[in-house]
């Protein structure tokens, strides 16, 4: 096996830096994937659709003569709006049912988003414009894209936000103890139905910025999140599915590995970066399933 | 006094299955009240029922209203905190983060700043171990935080599901202690269940004996120590 190109540290270090920002965004809709998975213990298979959308809406309202910035915020209250409606809408009918018929709803939405996508939109690729320059820094003789900088910045600032938002406020700890806890959280007076509702609306937030984010490198078309998704899928059992922290540092380290291995290892190129993801997946689940994060329960009686 | 419970004709049931067959009895404000019988008798279904944990008929009065029928979020809401069966802790979260659920149903942080003193006056120790994992605290702490956390929210009705179970003696004797304390101190009301029919009796003034799902005897405890069915029964002597 030979090495694509002469190995130096400058090009590593480009090669992590660039997976740094692929992988924050894996780690946005992981975190997505997550927050669902601890309220309602299902994965959301049509998180990933949701985001697609929601970056149509994005690029409509630029299209439409609205800017960058004034449209992203635009776009995230709508996810959130769109997110609380589905929990409330499609998923609350049947939240006691058993999972599998979540499981199964989440599908039907995510085949229904995908179709909708391409009735409303057109099935041809579209350029999405990014809000940052198409340049570089170089920082200690290594060169970064200023548009892999923005991307790391505003899906680690959207994490950072929410961890503050679930440590700091009292809707974030009732939202918290209804993930551990429903039942006694509402013996303590909890909506807890409102607080699933406003779990996917802040999922749907996640996943709109994933998608604004990645668009302009992946351009936008009615599938352009499905691998994203694979990755996020990924990095949420690597990280421990109802682990927060685990599926930012596993989308973190999704990102990164299989931009080393794309540019490292030979048969890895550009093709089989997906399957490598897989195999990724389906040895975490064989070796460690509760993945590097996953809840360790402390409890004595 | 006035009354602040009271429960007329109260039937519930799981599934095919009747667990309540018309439950009256009455809480005033201000007494302790304990609600005893044996496994299966319809303890802690009677508390269910007016927490809204399980569906019931009949008539459910606190404060002169009627309960909200299978919300309990809303009787929460309405002052009635219920430490269930189990206690129900988030035992993933700290001990100060329970205190703060605890407070939740008045508004978190307001309620906190004015209630946690008061609560950390009963539970000294609670102060010093405000970030230890709740799961982490032995079986009698875990109880005393519940009993805590339900304070927070400064109830109008306490509702205790066998405290003592699992617990060693000075434990439970010091449960009790407390609950008469602040019901002495604060006048609050409380309606406890109990299988420990000899320190329930000593903490209440009036108890009810549930059998197969209906008050069988009430009266005062002392009375009931003397009723010689209850002696057999439920003290053991």
């Amino acid at each position: 096996m030979t090495l694509p190109l002469a190995f130096t540290w400058t090009e590593f270090a480009q090669q992590v830096t660039s997976g740094l920002a692929a992988g924050a965004i894996y780690a946005s809709l992981a975190l997505a994937l997550v927050l669902i998975y601890q309220t309602t213990n299902v994965v959301n298979f049509a998180q990933g659709e949701m985001a697609t959308f929601t970056t149509y809406i994005a690029w409509t309202l630029m299209h439409h003569g609205v800017g960058y910035w004034p449209a992203f915020v635009l776009t995230l209250l709508i996810a959130f709006g769109a997110g609380v409606t589905v929990e409330r809408v499609l998923i609350r009918p049947v939240e006691h049912r058993p999972e599998i018929v979540i499981v199964i709803l989440t599908i039907g939405l995510f085949i229904a988003i995908n179709g909708l996508v391409g009735w409303i939109f057109g099935p041809e690729v579209k350029a999405f414009e990014s809000p940052f320059p198409n340049r570089s820094v170089v920082v200690g003789g290594v060169s970064i894209s200023i548009q892999d900088i923005g991307t790391f910045g505003v899906c680690l600032g959207t994490v950072v936000a929410l961890w503050l938002f679930f440590r700091l406020t009292t809707l974030g700890l009732a939202m918290r103890a209804v993930a551990f806890n429903p039942g006694a959280s509402r013996l303590m007076g909890v909506r807890v139905g409102w607080m699933l509702a406003l779990g996917w609306g802040f999922a749907a937030v996640l996943g709109a910025i994933a998608g604004m984010m990645a668009a302009p490198t992946v351009f936008l078309d009615p599938d352009m999140m499905l691998v994203v998704l694979v990755y996020a899928f990924a990095a949420a059992v690597l990280g421990g599915i109802d682990s927060p922290v685990g599926a930012v540092v596993g989308g973190l380290l999704i990102g990164v590995v299989i931009n080393l291995l794309g540019a490292y290892v030979d048969f890895v190129g550009q093709e089989l970066r997906l399957p490598t993801a897989l195999a990724i997946l389906l040895i975490v689940l064989v070796i460690r399933p509760s993945g590097l994060f996953g809840r360790v329960v402390v409890r004595k009686v | 006094m006035s009354t602040l419970l009271e429960l007329r004709g109260v039937e519930a049931r799981y599934g095919p299955i009747k667990a309540l067959h018309g439950v009256s009895l009455t809480v005033a404000d201000g007494e302790i009240v304990a609600l005893l019988g044996a496994n299966g008798a319809g303890k802690t279904t009677t508390l269910r029922a007016v927490s809204g944990t399980v569906r019931h008929s009949g008539q459910i009065v606190f404060e002169g209203k009627q309960i909200a029928r299978g919300k309990p979020d809303a009787v929460a809401r309405a002052g009635i905190a219920h430490v269930p069966e189990g206690r129900g802790l988030f035992t993933q979260l700290t001990v100060w983060e329970n205190l703060r659920m605890g407070a939740y149903v008045r508004g978190e942080r307001r309620t906190l700043r004015l209630e946690a003193p008061r609560v950390f006056k009963y539970f000294p120790w609670l102060e010093r171990r405000r970030d230890q994992q709740a799961g982490t605290l032995s079986g009698g702490e875990q109880q005393m935080l519940a009993l805590a956390r339900a304070l927070v929210g400064r109830p109008r009705l306490l509702m205790l599901d066998e405290p003592s179970l699992g617990l060693a003696p000075t434990v439970v004797q010091e449960l009790f202690r407390i609950v008469k304390e602040l019901n002495a101190d604060d006048g609050l009301t409380v309606l406890v269940v109990e299988q420990n029919a000899n320190v329930a009796l000593d903490a209440a003034a009036r108890a009810y004996v549930l059998e197969v799902g209906q008050v069988a005897i009430e009266g005062d405890s002392a009375e009931l120590r003397r009723h010689e069915g209850v002696r057999k029964s439920y003290l053991g002597y």
